[in-house]
This record gives C-alpha cells, structure tokens and sequence, in this order.
C-alpha cells in the first residue's frame, strides 16, 4: 500500500515531442485514480512512466516514500494489466499468474497457493489449467487482473483494460474491478479513454488534454465544476453544451438577443462561452430561452432533442415521459446550470 | 430424419442416373496424377534397382520389377566396410549424415535466434546496418566463397584444439555452413510479430533478457523452430559439395558422399560398380528427411502460415 507521487514530471520524446508537460500530483493510499482524455493526451504515457516503461525526462516519480525513477519495472512492486492483457500464450492460467512469483523466487507451494487465493476471489478456478487462447476476453481479462493481484503490489496500473470487451462485459467488469480494488485497499492508476469509465470508477479523475493537465477532482467536482470547456465537452454524456455569447453590463448574451439568466459574470466583459448541460434544462412554457428542435433521439430512459439555440448547437434531455415534439420550443433552466469560459483559453470563470 | 432419408432414396435413381463427369475436375486430377509420377517412379524405379544384382543392372539399367537381391543389397550397403581404405560402412555414414543434418540445424537455428533476439530487441547501434549486412550473405552462399572457406577453416585452430585446421572434423564440416542469414531472417520476422505487452508485462513480472528468451520467446516460438529445423536439416543432410572438400578422410564421409564413391569405382575403371548398393544407399540416404518431414508436415506448415498470437 503506497501513495504515489508525480513531481513535475515531464517527457520528451527523442524526436523533440513533447508527449507531457511537467504534470505534479499525488494519488493517497488506497485511492482508484482514473486517468481520462483523448487518444494521444499522453495518459498513457505517464502511466508507464510510473510503471518504469518509459523513461523520465524530467521529475521524480514516488511510490509510498521511495523515488522509483531508477528502479526497475520489476522491483518497483507494481503489476500493470493491459489492454490486450499480454497473457503468456503458451503457459497455462496458473502459470501465468504464478510466472512473477517464480521469478521472485517464492518456493512452489507457495505460489500454488496463492494462485489458488486470487483463482478463487476471480472465479477462475477452474480454469487454472487452461490456455489463455481457450479462454474468453473476459475470463482472459480476469486472469491478467489475478497475474495483478497474486504479486501484492502496492500500486495497480490499468492500462485501457476494458477496451476490448464488448459493451455488456465491460459495465460487468467495471463494477468487479472497482469491487476488487476496494477490497484489496491497494492504490490504482487506470487509464481510460471512456469518461463513463472515468465517472464511474474513479476516486479521483485527472483529465489530460493534449499532454497537460486540465483538472483533477473527485467525478462530482468534475461533473458540476469543469475547469475548463475541453473538460466540460469531454466529461459527460451527451456532452455540454457550448454557446458563444456576449457579456456586458452585468448580463450574458446569446447572438439573438436573449439574455441567459443565472449567469453573473463578475465584470467580465467581451466574448465569452455559456455552458449548459443538457439535463439542466427542462421544457417550459414560462422558458427564458428559444431552442428549435430537428432531431427527437429515443434512447429509452430518456429523449434527447437535437436542435438549435440562437442559431448554434444545442441538446437537450428530456425524460422518457415527457413528450416532445420537433419545432419551436422555450426552455427553462435548472438551478446552477450556468457554467462560464474564457471565449479564449476556455478557462472557468467564477 | 425419417422423411428425409426416404425421399432421397426415391428420388435419386429418377432425377440422376449417374454422377456427372466433371471434365475440369479429370483435367485437374490428370495433371496431378502426372505430377506425382513423376516425382515417385523414379524413387520407386531407385527402390527396384537396389534388389538386383550388379551385373544385371550394369547389362540392362534401372529395372521395374524386383528381383531376390534386396537383403544381400541393404545388408552390404550398411555393413560391408568398403572405400579405399577399409574404414566406412553405411551405419558410419549414416552417423555421419545424422551428426551434419543435425548440428547444421541445430547450430543454425541457435545462432539464428540468437542473433535475431539482438537485431529485435536491444536497442543497438549499427543494428539495421548488421542485420542488413547478415542479409547481404543470402546473396553469398557457400559455393561462391568455397575456396576462401576451405582455405580459412583448414588452417584455423581453435584454442588450441584442431591444431592442423577443422579439415577433417565435424567442426569443420558444419560450422561454414551455419553461417548464413536464413534462419536469422525468419526468426527475426517472426520476433516483431510478437506483441510489444508480452516483453513489457515480462519486464514487470520480473523476467531478464536471458529469462524472457527461454521462458517466453523460445516457447513461443516452437513450431518456427521446428519448420526450420526440418527445412535446415534437409539442407544439412543433402550437402555434398562441401563435404567432399573439408573431408578426406573416408570415416567422416557422408551417405550423400558414399553414393558417388560407389559409383566412382567405375570410372576408376577397376570393377563393375555395385549399382544395387548404390541404388540401396540411395534408398537409405532418402528415408530420414522423408520421415522428418512426415512427422513434422503439421509444424512445419503451422510455423510457416500461422503466428499463434
């Protein structure tokens, strides 16, 4: 059991690629922290560095109270579970948990055991003889988490582990893996390109946009607080939306003329962004706002409506229940739905 | 089930009295059936011979049928010592063959390997540059260099070992051959197959360089060694050229070797050579590669076709 630390950590690819800027953070013990963004933001990247596959630039990276930056992979007591499990494909499910262990030099009845320990808190027992070629993607996906679990590492790294899975046995494998970090009590690191990943599992969520951090929070703080609109489009499904709008005297416009309400805008002045989740808005007669809807999506538990708002895109989701209809409509807001950016940087405002 | 077996026993007699001739299909058995006897009659025609005696064979050539000298034939072609000096019989030979097939195909793929787990996985200088000048020697076989070799393996010594040269060793006769680049290049195809996670999770589960490559890649590469292995031990068995010129010593002869030596008797002009022998050695000079290839055909065409992950 370790926290982990980052401490201005930077890497720089040999061709002059800058893959992450100096990022610093520490993950406490015990914690499952969930690295989120788009392909090539380098989440990856930095968690092989923390694994010790890739070299460290610049910054210490620390595990419990130990600077690992020098230490081998395999004396850094992690185990890291990949996205195609990377499974031995000629040694059977025991010997593929059991292979760490031996090259640890831990006597035979030993590892047996232990092997039986983590087959048993998997279901795999009786698999333990097979091959990983008979097996299926989700009891291979379970044996690369037992390889994980019988080394007893103070930090699990999760390199995109359900990315291969089909959607069913992804929820189902989400819910297990977050079980099983909880129990066992060991720190994670798990990288995802899925925000309903990040949302889901997370203590912790740090989103990476283009090798920089963009925030890190709890799924809640991210959720109700974006620090930035590259945060606020990336987390959450359907994504925020973004409005270009005006402020000025006190007030936000939208390019028609309508005035957003809720919106205190702290002396800004100039272009500026409003954003507003689609589920923080709800149809109403009484609505300060227009939106024409084109497109009605049934997604069963609820409807989004596609449309337009002051001539710019807009969503919204409705309840299953509440019937809607393409056309004119007004719209009222929730309490808090309001977020503002920079129209530049796409910062938070307030 | 009962139904539908019925309705075809009535109606197959009625709408197809007889099975159609595929005239393409004649076409293509046709062609294949000449290819195969062309490839067997003479195996068989070699096969038929070695049951006749010399003379017969001197008089009237290769035979069809058999005759009664089968057991005398096989018996003298493995047992009777023979050559200029006395000293070899088939066994010896076949020793002899078995020692050059084998250690070629061992010693290749090892080095082969080796060398490919270099070029692959360690960050080396120069890496593309050797593993392109290995290539380069494919262009290079043996019988282009042949004097060189003979000239360089016959007045090396080894630490003190082979001290008038490797002429006349079994080092001599299948170290020259070992170095080419074949096995090289098929391993080194085969080892950027394999995923870059099964090195990294390697890494993490604490294997080395040395314990990756037993525990891991050699495993995985197994029916990649046994498809080269059948390929280079055939190659190893079949060699004559070299052979005849690192050995002159008759008690390192190979079967290949010991073929022409019986049929050499003639144009030494001394005696009738002993076809039937010979045709028998031939026989015999054929069986271990064709059972090798046989009991591998399955490996070798999963090697060769499949990356098994």
């Amino acid at each position: 059991m370790a926290q982990v630390t980052l401490n201005a950590v930077r890497k720089v690819y040999p061709n002059g690629a800058e893959a992450l800027e100096p990022s610093t953070f520490t993950i406490p013990d015990g914690e499952l922290c969930v690295l989120v963004g788009p392909s090539g933001c380098g989440k990856s990247t930095m968690l092989r560095m923390v694994a010790g596959l890739e070299d460290i630039t610049e910054g210490e990276v620390s595990i419990g109270d130990r600077v690992v930056n020098d230490i081998d992979p395999a004396d850094r007591n992690i185990a890291m579970v990949f996205q195609n499990y990377a499974l031995y494909p000629h040694m059977t499910v025991a010997r593929n948990m059991g292979y760490g262990l031996k090259n640890r030099g831990m006597d035979r009845g030993q590892i047996a055991a232990k092997v039986r320990e983590a087959a048993e808190m998997l279901n795999l027992t009786e698999f333990l003889d097979r091959r990983p070629s008979q097996l299926s993607g989700g009891q291979r996906q379970r044996v690369a988490m037992g390889r994980a679990i019988v080394r007893e590492p103070d930090l699990f790294l999760f390199d995109e582990p359900l990315s291969n899975l089909d959607a069913k046995l992804r929820n189902q494998m989400r819910i297990e893996i977050r079980a099983l970090q909880r129990r066992l009590g060991t720190t994670a690191m798990y990288v995802t390109h899925d925000q309903v990943e990040a949302m889901t599992m997370a203590d912790r969520i740090i989103v990476l946009s283009n090798g920089h951090i963009e925030q890190i929070g709890t799924p809640n703080e991210i959720y109700e607080h974006p620090a930035s609109t590259f945060v606020a489009s990336f987390m959450g499904a359907p994504p925020m939306n973004l409005l270009d709008a005006e402020a000025g005297q006190g007030r936000v416009t939208l390019p028609g003329g309508e005035v957003v309400p809720q919106a205190g805008v702290n002396g800004h002045t100039g272009a500026i962004k409003v954003g507003i989740r689609p589920e923080d808005v709800a149809p109403s007669a009484q609505g300060d706002l227009s939106f024409n809807v084109d497109i009605i999506e049934e997604l069963g538990a609820q409807r989004l409506l596609h449309g337009k708002m002051a001539g710019q895109d807009f969503s919204v989701a409705v309840p299953k229940d509440q019937e809607a209809a393409t056309g004119e409509m007004r719209l009222a807001l929730k309490a808090n739905a309001v977020h503002l950016f920079d129209a530049d940087q796409g910062r938070r405002l307030g | 089930m009962a139904d539908i077996t019925e309705t075809r026993v009535t109606a197959t007699p009625v709408a197809r009295p007889r099975k159609r001739i595929r005239w393409d299909h004649v076409a293509d058995h046709a062609i294949l059936i000449a290819g195969a006897l062309l490839m067997l009659v003479p195996v068989y025609m070699v096969f038929a011979t070695s049951s006749w005696d010399a003379i017969t064979v001197h008089r009237e050539g290769m035979q069809f049928g058999f005759s009664d000298q089968l057991g005398t034939n096989y018996d003298a072609a493995l047992f009777e010592y023979g050559g200029f000096t006395d000293s070899v019989n088939g066994v010896t030979m076949l020793a002899n063959s078995l020692i050059l097939g084998l250690g070629f195909a061992i010693g290749k793929i090892v080095v082969g390997m080796m060398a490919a787990y270099a070029i692959v996985y360690f960050r080396l200088k120069f890496a593309t540059l050797a593993f392109w000048m290995i290539f380069t020697t494919l262009l290079l076989p043996l019988e282009v260099r042949i004097l060189p070799s003979y000239e360089i393996i016959t007045s090396i010594t080894v630490f003190g070992l082979y001290e008038n040269g490797m002429g006349n060793s079994y080092a001599g006769l299948i170290i020259p051959l070992i170095a080419s680049a074949t096995a090289t290049f098929f391993f080194r195809q085969f080892f950027l197959s394999v995923p870059e996670e099964l090195i990294e999770a390697a890494r993490i589960d604490g294997a080395g360089p040395v314990k990756f490559f037993i525990d891991i890649l050699v495993p995985l590469s197994r029916t990649m060694i046994a498809a080269m292995f059948i390929i280079m031990f055939v190659f190893g068995w079949n060699q004559y050229l070299w052979p005849t010129l690192i050995t002159t010593d008759e008690s390192l002869f190979t079967l290949v070797r010991g073929i022409r030596q019986i049929v050499q008797s003639y144009a030494d002009g001394s005696e009738t050579p002993d076809y039937g022998q010979a045709a028998a050695l031939a026989i015999i000079a054929m069986t271990p590669p064709v059972l090798i290839v046989v009991f591998f055909q399955s490996w070798f065409v999963k090697g060769l076709t499949e990356s098994d992950k």
